[in-house]
């Protein structure tokens, strides 16, 4: 690792100031992808600002049909929580015990990885991440590859999920790391169907001509014969941009049969 | 930076670098060698240990987030002539070949049996040994080891 400034504010307004007053700063929530980058000299931050010493910013909560889950809240307790199973599923199915133990819902989601697992409910889901600034629908939250809509030193506080009425997660893990080669969210609410894609293309989106066909028909049988549009798709020695295109109707059809 | 912790019970206040890991500050400056570093990238599990009662890959945490933290090793958890119920199921199982990953397999094990009242079965183990790599590939014994802990502690 390169040398830098390692700081655990106990405010908000410290750690924006900090991160303000930085060359170059680089915020850490679980760092189970922050430290593996600075350990192999991706990564050249002045100041590593460690978001664990802020009050608040762990635990789940629920109100009404609102899931409210702090951004310091570790997979693994999203893991152990019932309040949304498809979530549980989905957060016990990142990396592994250790990186669960570590890694956090804001961490994750900041980092807008494509292959991370989270993205997928975030956009499923009607959802809301709660910022230093201000509410962003979860809709708007990512903006392209490692990209969100956040702006410079805002900080994620927490994200509200309303409950849907039913909702599944399928993934194709990479078998050595459990990252999504791709991964599904297929969510209820109502008539509406929501499907929601990680892994397959820059960053996490709503598949919609899934969606209005799943809305007219919510069956597996539904799925075929919908193009996926694979244009802008990922591609890498895991999977061609074709097969993750094939591999979003395969893992929506098994959502949607999960949900019955 | 100063940062303090309790290691396997002893408290210590120590200077580092602002980029020291924590297997760092366990293994050079408190000579606790037991605990393993394997591929360095957060993968392998050699270097598993217990923060806060949690397993976690000491790799991958900076000494500063561990400050004020509570560290157990492979060294705290028992002695040569009385180990702990999982070391002794690995030494009755013929659970470790060359011994390298048993630290970490040992302290993730622990935490596993701990979080789950004694109701761990064979694929619950592997799913729970997902994060410990063990490159003689002895994990059928490893598996049996953790089993027969399980009903002991």
């Amino acid at each position: 690792m390169y040398q830098f400034n390692y700081h655990k504010p106990s405010t908000l307004t410290e750690a924006t100031s900090r991160m303000v007053e930085a060359e170059e700063g680089a915020y850490l929530s679980g760092g189970m992808t922050l430290i593996p980058t600075l350990k192999q000299r991706l990564a050249a931050p002045s100041d590593v600002i460690d978001l664990s010493g802020l009050p608040g910013m762990s635990g789940i909560s629920i109100d009404g049909d609102i899931v409210s889950i702090g951004a310091m809240t570790r997979h693994a307790e999203v893991a152990a929580s019932d309040a949304i199973p498809a979530l549980a599923e989905l957060a016990g199915g990142i990396g592994d015990a250790h990186v669960r133990n570590r890694g956090t819902l804001g961490g994750s989601i900041a980092n807008s990885d494509p292959a991370a697992d989270y993205p997928a409910a975030i956009v499923a889901l009607d959802s809301t991440v709660r910022t230093s600034i201000g509410p962003i629908a979860g809709g708007d939250f990512f903006t392209g590859l490692f990209e969100t809509a956040l702006r410079e030193g805002e900080i994620v506080t927490s994200v509200d999920f309303r409950i849907p009425d039913a909702a599944a997660y399928e993934k194709f893990p990479n078998p050595a790391s459990r990252y999504a080669v791709v991964g599904v969210m297929v969510a209820r609410c109502g008539d509406a169907v929501c499907v929601g894609v990680t892994g397959a293309g820059p960053y996490a989106f709503r598949a919609t001509a899934l969606e209005e066909a799943l809305a007219a028909d919510f069956s597996p049988g539904a799925v075929d014969g919908v193009a996926v549009d694979s244009s802008d798709f990922n591609a890498d020695i895991h999977a061609s941009a074709e097969y993750r295109a094939h591999l979003v109707g395969v893992l929506t059809k098994r959502a949607v049969a999960r949900l019955g | 930076m100063e940062i303090k912790v309790k290691v396997n019970g002893t408290a210590h206040s120590l200077d580092v670098p602002d980029n020291t890991l924590l297997v760092d500050v366990l293994r050079e400056r408190l000579g606790l060698t037991g605990t393993h570093v394997g591929c360095d990238t957060s993968q392998c599990g050699a270097c598993v240990v217990h923060l806060d009662g949690t397993a976690v890959k000491s790799c991958t945490v900076l000494a500063g987030q561990a400050d004020g933290a509570e560290v157990t090793t492979i060294e705290g958890i028992g002695r040569p002539d009385d180990l702990h119920p999982m070391q002794a199921a690995f030494r009755e199982n013929h659970a470790l070949q060359c011994g390298f990953c048993t630290p970490g397999m040992i302290m993730s094990a622990i935490d596993m049996v701990q979080k789950s009242d004694g109701r761990l079965d064979e694929a619950a183990v592997r799913d729970g040994l997902e994060g410990n790599l063990c490159r003689c590939t002895g994990y059928h014994n490893i598996v049996k080891a953790v089993l027969a802990a399980q009903d002991r502690m």
